[in-house]
């Protein structure tokens, strides 16, 4: 018996002392981030590297906003994010229920169309997209950025398989009673796949917000960047100002962080449908 | 993954319209009308209203992606066999676009080194994911905590982190990893990715890194998806932990392991930003020695302004991602059999 809970005690520590360990691997480049955020540069590199800093250099935080545009990246990010998910959520979900529960010639063939795509990664296609997207007069625009992410096949078919579990009864149901299709989508289907619309909500913001080879590609005027591109040249413009680097990294985080607590379970339910593609 | 189950539907459809059996195909027939009872013929108007009705649900999205994605994965396998610099004229050549980046020494190193990348990073992120999965299912206080921790890189912007690596993985030896090299394991510091030999280390150890998290979080679906009462059934049998690993949660675990493999390995084919912001210089110049099929694509296409072999690696890449696929369905269908 004594052995048993011996046992149990051996494995318990074991366990927490891996679980220390994995705590320190994920968590100290945050921690070091923020720390180095409060900063001045000459004192990133000291040996030893000081956790603790008694007088933090609140300074770098405002600094930053003032060395570059922070602000305009923050609200071109912001604008094309909110932009994004909202076309995403609701051409997604309304293309998902003509697919999930509507009859109609072709469908399986366009559907087939979605599916296939989402098999040819967007660096396949990105070149050509650009050459097209110019040929529209789209280049260095946001429109741009918002086509290239708002019309996902991925929300179409993460849409249609949660549909797909919604009884077709519901629906006839509601047929029978009078309703038009669009009052049967916006009455009865909205409501009931929120789950599913929290997910896509929560990858298509994730995405948007930290996308980088996109607006890399489409923004060349500074005043139109976003936050990543914005921070990306900052830092390989002044390479060596580490504290107002950091400090703009631990702002650009704050947001996805916010939303990712917020809605946490939604995406790890996304995850496990394993319909999940990056 | 059940794409389509078109047969169930018709069934579905032909016993709520109450219709006499003909099937919904018979529908788009074009059958006199005169013919046909009043029922049957008002069953037919409500189907074409149905058909339009569907087609504007599907419009708004159908017509974006038709055009911005359908449009141009089309335009990539033209361009692929053509010269075009995007403004004069586009002129046809054949193969010549392959023939010449196969004999392009920076396209083979960027093959190389994705591969090379890939061999590294997907059977260790696998592990290291299997490994975090089997210790966040454990009961212990704090779960929920360690698995948000674990999972929060994933979703923490590239730019930012990968700045926070860049520093700790600093090649001078005041940097936090290079000390811990130094004081800890006694061993000479590292130049990271500031050296050739050691870029694509630094480049797979901050991939791991970043995305085990994501694994973590199906192979945790995989784990609980296991009955209790295999193990009970182990244990009875007098298997040890050790056993009950080997014997039950592996081969238990098989299906997800395919699936994550392969999820895996078409992510790291598309590795390109990673790249980007560890080994490139100041000016998001990378050189060979970490160069990668995705930056290949945008250095031919952005910078040279050579479509046509932009177009023609980017087709190497989708046949790679598409054999990787191919792979994946028929697996799936074995799995499936079992």
């Amino acid at each position: 018996m004594e052995s048993k809970s011996q046992n149990r005690l051996i494995k318990n520590i074991i366990i927490y002392a891996l679980l220390i360990l994995l705590a320190v691997i994920m968590l100290v480049p945050f921690i070091w981030m923020i720390t180095a955020s409060l900063k001045m540069n000459k004192d990133i590199f000291v040996i030893p590297y000081q956790w603790w800093n008694p007088e933090p250099k609140w300074s770098n935080y405002l600094d930053i906003w003032t060395k570059i545009p922070l602000a305009k990246y923050a609200l071109n990010t912001v604008k094309l994010t909110i932009i994004v998910t909202i076309l995403q959520i609701v051409t997604s979900s309304f293309a998902a229920y003509a697919f999930a529960k509507l009859q109609f010639k072709g469908r399986d063939i366009l559907f087939l169309a979605y599916i296939a795509t989402i098999a040819v990664p967007w660096q396949v296609y990105m070149v050509p997209q650009f050459i097209f997207m110019r040929s529209l007069g789209l280049a260095d625009t946001h429109l741009a950025i918002i086509i290239l992410q708002a019309f996902s096949a991925f929300g179409v078919f993460l849409m249609r398989q949660f549909y797909e579990g919604i009884p077709d009864s519901l629906c006839e149901a509601a047929r029978i009673d009078g309703m038009s299709e669009y009052k049967i989508y916006a009455k009865i289907m909205l409501p009931l796949s929120k789950p599913a619309l929290s997910t896509l909500t929560i990858f298509t913001f994730v995405n948007t917000w930290n996308d980088f080879l996109g607006p890399l590609i489409y923004l060349t005027t500074d005043s139109k960047k976003t936050l990543q591109i914005g921070i990306k040249m900052f830092i390989s413009q002044y390479s060596a100002e580490y504290g107002l680097i950091m400090a703009a990294s631990v702002i650009s985080l704050i947001p996805v962080l916010i939303v990712f607590m917020a809605l946490q379970k939604y995406f790890v339910a996304g995850i496990t449908t394993g319909a999940v593609k990056g | 993954m059940p794409l389509l189950s078109q047969s169930r539907r018709e069934e579905d459809v032909s016993k709520a319209d109450r219709r006499p059996a003909g099937g919904q195909g018979a529908v788009y027939l074009p059958c006199p009308i005169e013919s046909e009872d009043n029922m049957n013929s008002a069953s037919i108007k409500r189907k074409r209203r149905q058909t339009l009705v569907a087609y504007s649900f599907i419009a708004p999205n159908f017509l974006g992606f038709a055009v911005f994605t359908l449009g141009p994965i089309i335009l990539a396998f033209i361009m692929a066999f053509t010269e075009w610099d995007g403004n004069n004229p586009m002129k046809f050549v054949g193969l010549l676009n392959f023939t010449s980046i196969f004999s392009d020494d920076r396209f083979l190193s960027s093959l190389r080194n994705t591969v090379v990348y890939s061999i590294f990073t997907v059977p260790f992120t696998l592990i290291a994911a299997l490994g975090l999965a089997i210790l966040l299912n454990q009961k212990i206080k704090g779960r929920t905590f360690f698995r948000t921790v674990t999972f929060f890189p994933y979703v923490a912007s590239l730019v930012a982190v990968a700045a926070v690596w860049n520093m700790l993985f600093t090649p001078s030896e005041e940097g936090l990893i290079n000390q811990l090299l130094i004081n800890v394991f006694h061993a000479e510091p590292l130049k990271w990715a500031a050296s050739p030999k050691t870029v694509m280390l630094t480049i797979v150890l901050f991939s791991i890194w970043k995305n085990m998290g994501y694994y973590m979080v199906i192979y945790l679906a995989g784990l609980q998806g296991i009955s209790e009462d295999l193990y009970e059934a182990a244990a009875l049998d007098g298997a040890g932990a050790w056993q009950r690993f080997w014997y039950v949660t592996l081969p238990q675990l098989k299906p997800t392991t395919f699936f994550v493999t392969i999820m895996l390995t078409i992510s790291c084919f598309k590795i390109y930003d990673i790249v980007y912001m560890l080994a490139g210089g100041s000016n998001g110049v990378v050189n060979k020695s970490a160069m990668v099929l995705v930056y290949y694509i945008y250095e031919e296409a952005f910078r040279n302004w050579k479509l046509g072999r932009a177009s023609a690696s980017a087709l190497v890449l989708f046949l790679i991602v598409l054999v990787i696929t191919l792979i994946q369905f028929k697996g799936e269908k074995n799995y499936a059999n079992d």
